[in-house]
């Protein structure tokens, strides 16, 4: 019972940082209709901005979260304005690529910067996240805890964002047709890097949550995060933020059953089993539009 | 006369390597209905496209009372005033009614309801139906929608691209007494249409497009008369 509950927490914590990132996912494919390859790796880079801000330079953990937060955000602006912006009329196949490639820049980069060995994060710094807490029979850190009830109000939040402000408007607007969205004045680059900028912020705290217990970063570590996550997008029915939500929490629950079992070392594959079975049943995902003709 | 509210002088647009507009030049007079007419392909959608900054213009200047709005972006010419109404309405099929009127507000910081009460005076249909989604109106009545989202920007010019296309005939001509309300309630209007014969009805200038140059201007029961345009654009 208590391996039961211990894991269903675990799970839980895991599956919300997979739908912190599936939503960056979610949201650059709802606007751009671009599978943004490297959002995993911008989840690696906001694991050692953190380093270099707390081992480095000494920065006090809660300022460093935020440091974190605004870097990794200028890092994805600035990587749409340099990599896909300029692509934006080209085939959907030229701006896929240009996400492969900037996915790789960003792996050889860190490990031209940073070496391939694994470099420790500095979780036991992190003040009362990293405290590890007692309840009832199961013990786990605080930051497992705190990890799916602060997605659920980010998600809530951002929910909101989208459905009852201005920008949150222009955002659909954008989303479902550019020119448009330009007839009424409204500067599409401008939404489209707020777009990035909300889903890198994301991608930010979900490497926080993420690290703090794995306790180390290497230039490969946001590679399969990003794969599941990714199928966690697909899963929930890309271009849907609830579906990122419940994609991610399903995706992080099976896992971490499954790795609790005999058969632990499917659980990677297992994930991607899932993913062939809902695009064989439901190929729009749990929550995608269903494929509308165009009137 | 006094000067034009909107004038073109000897605008050039190329489209997809192909040279659409060739050097058109026409003046639109506040406060009337200026109507282009002419066939599929004749260079009009792209004449109203690069006024509206949606297209770059390859020469020529456009000018909005006096001033040089050439090449300038739709935020900046919707700002000054300008708004276009794009052919096949394309109105956001999944935000409510009254959200796409909103987002025809976009660039405005100001009250309103004004506005709000003053295009669900012209659509009533507008109002009934405020909390459905713009896709599951008819083709009319998103039309309309179009429309009323246009006004919302407080438009001096109101540019329409092919308002009648796809509507049946009753409801082509609602749209019609509606545009001329607009216009009388001070709005200009320039107007593109194949369906030449209801756009020279209520226009009061007219010009013909043919193959990206203006063939005939003339007043709208002008060019109505006028035998080669009753040979081409009507059907006489």
């Amino acid at each position: 019972m208590t391996a039961f509950l211990q894991n269903c927490l675990n799970g839980l914590s895991i599956g919300s940082i997979y739908a912190l990132i599936a939503i960056g996912y979610t949201m650059v494919y709802g606007i751009l209709r671009l599978i943004n390859f490297a959002h995993g790796d911008i989840f690696m880079m906001a694991g050692y901005f953190m380093i270099i801000c707390m081992t480095d330079l000494l920065i006090p953990w809660y300022i460093s979260i935020i440091l974190v937060i605004v870097f990794t955000v200028l890092l994805g602006v600035i990587i749409e304005k340099v990599a896909y912006k300029p692509l934006r009329s080209a085939p959907r196949m030229s701006v896929m690529i240009s996400a492969i490639g900037v996915s790789y820049f960003l792996q050889n980069f860190a490990t031209y910067l940073f070496s391939a060995q694994p470099k420790g994060y500095p979780a036991a710094e992190m003040g009362f996240l990293s405290k590890t807490v007692q309840l009832g029979s199961i013990s786990t850190m605080l930051v497992t805890f705190i990890t799916p009830i602060l997605t659920v109000l980010i998600v809530v939040g951002l929910v909101a964002l989208i459905k009852k402000t201005k920008v949150g408007m222009a955002m659909r607007a954008v989303s479902r047709d550019f020119e448009t969205a330009r007839l009424m004045g409204i500067r599409i680059n401008r939404v489209i890097s707020f777009t990035f900028a909300i889903g890198c912020g994301l991608a930010a705290i979900g490497s926080v949550l993420y690290f703090i217990p794995r306790s180390s970063v290497y230039p490969l570590a946001g590679s399969l995060p990003g794969l599941k996550c990714f199928v966690a997008a697909v899963f929930g029915g890309i271009g849907s933020i609830p579906g990122a939500l419940v994609g991610g929490f399903l995706i992080g629950i099976c896992e971490t059953f499954i790795k609790a079992s005999a058969y632990s070392e499917f659980s990677d594959a297992i994930t991607f089993v899932i993913l062939i079975v809902v695009l064989l049943v439901r190929p729009t995902g749990l929550f995608g539009e269903k494929l509308k003709e165009k009137v | 006369m006094s000067e034009p509210i909107l004038k073109i002088s000897d605008l050039k647009v190329n489209y997809g390597g192909i040279e659409a507009v060739k050097g058109i030049s026409f003046d639109v007079p506040e406060g009337e209905i200026v109507t282009l007419i002419g066939s599929n392909g004749a260079g009009k959608s792209s004449t109203l496209r690069t006024i509206a900054g949606l297209v770059k213009p390859a020469g020529g200047t456009i000018s909005l009372q006096g001033e040089d709005i050439t090449g300038k972006d739709p935020t900046a010419i919707v700002t000054k005033g300008v708004t276009l109404v794009p052919e096949g309405r394309r109105i956001f099929p999944d935000m409510t009614v009254l959200e796409n009127l909103k987002i025809g507000a976009y660039l405005r910081k100001d009250d309103l309801t004004d506005d709000l009460n003053w295009v669900f005076e012209l659509f009533p249909r507008l109002k009934e139906r405020s909390w459905q989604a713009g896709g599951t109106l008819s083709g009319g009545e998103q039309q309309m929608l179009a429309v009323g989202r246009a006004l919302m920007s407080r438009p001096r010019v109101l540019m329409m691209d092919e308002p009648s296309l796809g509507l049946a005939p009753l409801v082509v001509r609602d749209i019609f007494g509606i545009i001329q309300e607009i216009n009388k309630q001070g709005v200009t209007i320039l107007l593109i249409e194949q369906n030449a014969n209801m756009a020279l009805k209520i226009a009061d200038i007219g010009y013909v497009l043919e193959t990206g140059r203006i063939t005939l201007t003339g007043t709208g029961s002008e060019l109505l008369a006028n035998d080669a345009v009753k040979e081409a654009y009507l059907g006489a």
